[in-house]
């Protein structure tokens, strides 16, 4: 049985004067304890909105949720915010894109461990210090009991994102939501911070989700990778077998854009054209049709629903065949 | 009368500096404070202020609130002693000694600005304060009270709110213009909150599970007090004017053993032709004290400001 299970999730924002923006539709997927699940997409897709539907954390006021979250058990979107708080923290754990303003500028980087260890372990004050130390020590934060009295001004990027990965595995969550951790730092530092993640899940029960634009991320680290666009799933398969024959359109042209270390000398990126449109046109049709390659007249007719395809589930009338796939990269 | 005219959008313009600069970077605004200065000399003018206020008893030369037979027997309507030995400044028009009356009345006019802006910084962030951390029909309503107060000119309200005393005193003062006060603290202490519920940090804490109490308590008020801070200085500097203004009107305490800048200046200006400097000196020490708090306040929020921060 997953972790967690997330069928039918919509989130609709509803504004006085505005028409309705679907920004996720139907999203289903699960993780299963001690799995890295993958969601992947560009600005836009969906794939923060799903983390923070998940978490609870969508204002009550103008974003309608639908669905179901179930976790370990629990239907998520019922609870009441106060069990909701009880299990925040405790249960399911956060890490943020901006290390520098998700930390509170004006309390030290050790209280913001303790306080979690305070109010979800029930720990008193010296024991969740002891805690906070040992946590900055476990993210790989030298001097940690120098650091515990620091403020975050005073830590650089990457430890900063160190710190904020502290705070969110301080009690042991079983489900680590990670969204983009990377894209606010320094190349060197993202491969470091991507290690970080992977130990600190590996070998443990803690499931991850990872939320990244960056396939770069996705190929070192998910185990099953989620395409999203346009606030629906369009491809999920096992890491390896999405690299190698990615099928959506949308997977291979997001593939043929990232520059790689074996392509031949003064090959060009292939981008995709056009970018996400902002209300998402998937009735009647497909979303990602106006800039898919393989578009066919039924694609602005007729929406393609997620199947079960050749190991995978895919969503699209006309996927790229795997002679395709190696044609385009014998063509580089 | 100017300072506390600003309306709500140099208000806001203050509360969007809120997102940063926090206790934690007192420090590094101090420093910069050290290096300019305009900063250098308006914190000179309010120590120098603070402290004679403070010892103004104990080194006046003479009582200031005995009238002395020497300065008395040359009081004629026509003619005020001026400065002779052992009465710096002569005498004002009741025989009191002049120099030891405006020096003891810096310790009112302290007094007085303190617990008004005092008053004026509690109640105004009690209100914001409900106002940005409940949101909702409570900022609502809060807000329109504080639009209605905004909507008065300051001087005006303070004169309606002091008339409603039946006699005059210090308290009436103090309470006049610390209830003019009162909107500005509440605006700015609302939108700095506000800014601050939209943030990844609160979003964060909230992530975490941390209770709605420590949430604003922790997360919120603390980051935004540094606008508030510094509208508490350049308030202080309004309301020594404002309460100057209104002992001038006649809305203070009128009792002759109460020193004040106001009164002082109201009462000379009767004998203006006879003896300008008891207008003069009263009316440069109030300018010289408010300018010393403005210019302190000013530069407190270009060094807080974050866009300034390097």
């Amino acid at each position: 049985m997953p972790l967690l299970d997330v069928r039918d999730l919509s989130v609709v924002f509803k504004r006085k004067g505005t028409a309705p923006f679907t920004a996720v539709d139907n999203v289903s997927f699960a993780v299963e304890p001690g799995q890295t699940v993958g969601l992947v997409g560009e600005s836009g897709s969906g794939k923060s909105v799903t983390s923070l539907a998940v978490m609870g954390l969508l204002p009550k006021r103008g974003a309608h949720v639908t669905g179901s979250v179930n976790f370990d058990g629990t239907e998520l979107l019922s609870l009441s915010m106060k069990e909701l708080r009880n299990r925040r923290g405790r249960d399911l754990g956060m890490v943020f894109q901006d290390p520098m303003s998700s930390l509170n500028p004006v309390i030290t980087v050790g209280r913001q461990i303790s306080e979690v260890l305070q109010r979800h372990r029930g720990q008193d004050r010296k024991e969740a210090d002891a805690g906070a130390v040992a946590m900055l020590d476990q993210v790989g934060i030298p001097d940690p009991a120098r650091r515990v009295g620091e403020y975050p001004h005073q830590l650089s990027g990457g430890m900063r994102q160190r710190a904020l990965i502290a705070i969110a595995l301080a009690c042991r969550p079983r489900l680590l939501i990670a969204d983009e951790p990377t894209t606010a730092l320094d190349v060197t530092i993202q491969a470091q911070i991507l290690k970080l993640l992977a130990d600190l899940v590996r070998g443990t029960e803690t499931a991850m989700i990872m939320i990244t634009h960056d396939l770069g991320v996705v190929a070192g680290l998910c185990d099953e990778v989620n395409v999203m666009y346009g606030g629906k799933i369009v491809e999920r398969a096992e890491r390896h077998r999405l690299f190698a024959e990615p099928r959506h359109p949308y997977t291979h042209g997001l593939l043929r854009s990232i520059p790689r270390l074996d392509a031949p000398r003064g090959e060009k990126l292939v981008p995709i054209k056009g970018s996400v449109v902002d209300n998402i046109p998937w009735e009647g049709g497909c979303a990602f049709a106006p800039r898919c390659p393989n578009a066919l007249q039924r694609c602005r007719q007729v929406m393609p629903e997620l199947e079960p395809e050749d190991a995978r589930h895919l969503r699209c009338h006309n996927p790229v065949q795997p002679a395709a796939v190696a044609e385009g990269r014998a063509e580089r | 009368m100017k300072l506390l005219k600003r309306k709500s959008d140099r208000i806001d313009e203050l509360a969007a500096g809120a997102g940063e600069g926090g206790t934690s970077l007192a420090a590094d605004a101090l420093k910069r404070m050290a290096r300019s200065p305009v900063a250098v000399v308006g914190a000179g003018v309010v120590a120098l202020f603070v402290i004679l206020s403070a010892i103004a008893p104990w080194i006046a030369p003479k009582d200031p609130f005995t009238r002395y037979p020497e300065l008395r027997s040359e009081l004629t309507p026509t003619n005020i002693p001026g400065p002779m030995p052992g009465f710096l400044l002569g005498s004002d028009q009741n025989g009191y000694d002049f120099f030891s009356r405006l020096l003891v009345a810096s310790q009112q006019t302290l007094i007085v600005g303190v617990l008004a802006t005092l008053l004026g910084l509690t109640v105004g962030m009690i209100i914001g304060g409900l106002a940005g951390a409940l949101g909702g029909w409570v900022d609502s309503a809060l807000m329109r009270l504080v639009d209605i107060m905004l909507s008065l000119p300051a001087l005006l309200l303070a004169i309606s709110i002091a008339a409603l005393f039946r006699e005059g005193s210090q308290w009436t003062v103090i309470i006049a213009v610390g209830t003019v006060s009162v909107p500005i603290f509440a605006r700015l202490l609302r939108g700095a909150m506000l800014a601050q519920r939209e943030s990844d940090h609160v979003l964060a804490a909230t992530a975490l599970g941390v209770r709605r109490r420590t949430v604003v308590f922790r997360h919120m008020l603390p980051n935004s007090l540094g606008p508030v801070i510094v509208q508490a200085t350049l308030t202080l500097a309004a309301a020594i004017i404002e309460a100057a203004s209104l002992s001038f009107l006649g809305l203070g305490d009128p009792s002759p053993r109460r020193a004040e800048w106001g009164l002082m200046l109201a009462q000379a200006q009767r004998h203006f032709e006879v003896k300008p400097e008891l207008a003069f000196y009263p009316a440069a020490a109030i300018i010289i004290v408010a300018l010393g708090f403005t210019l302190l306040g000013e530069s407190m929020r270009e060094s807080l400001d974050p866009k300034n921060r390097r």
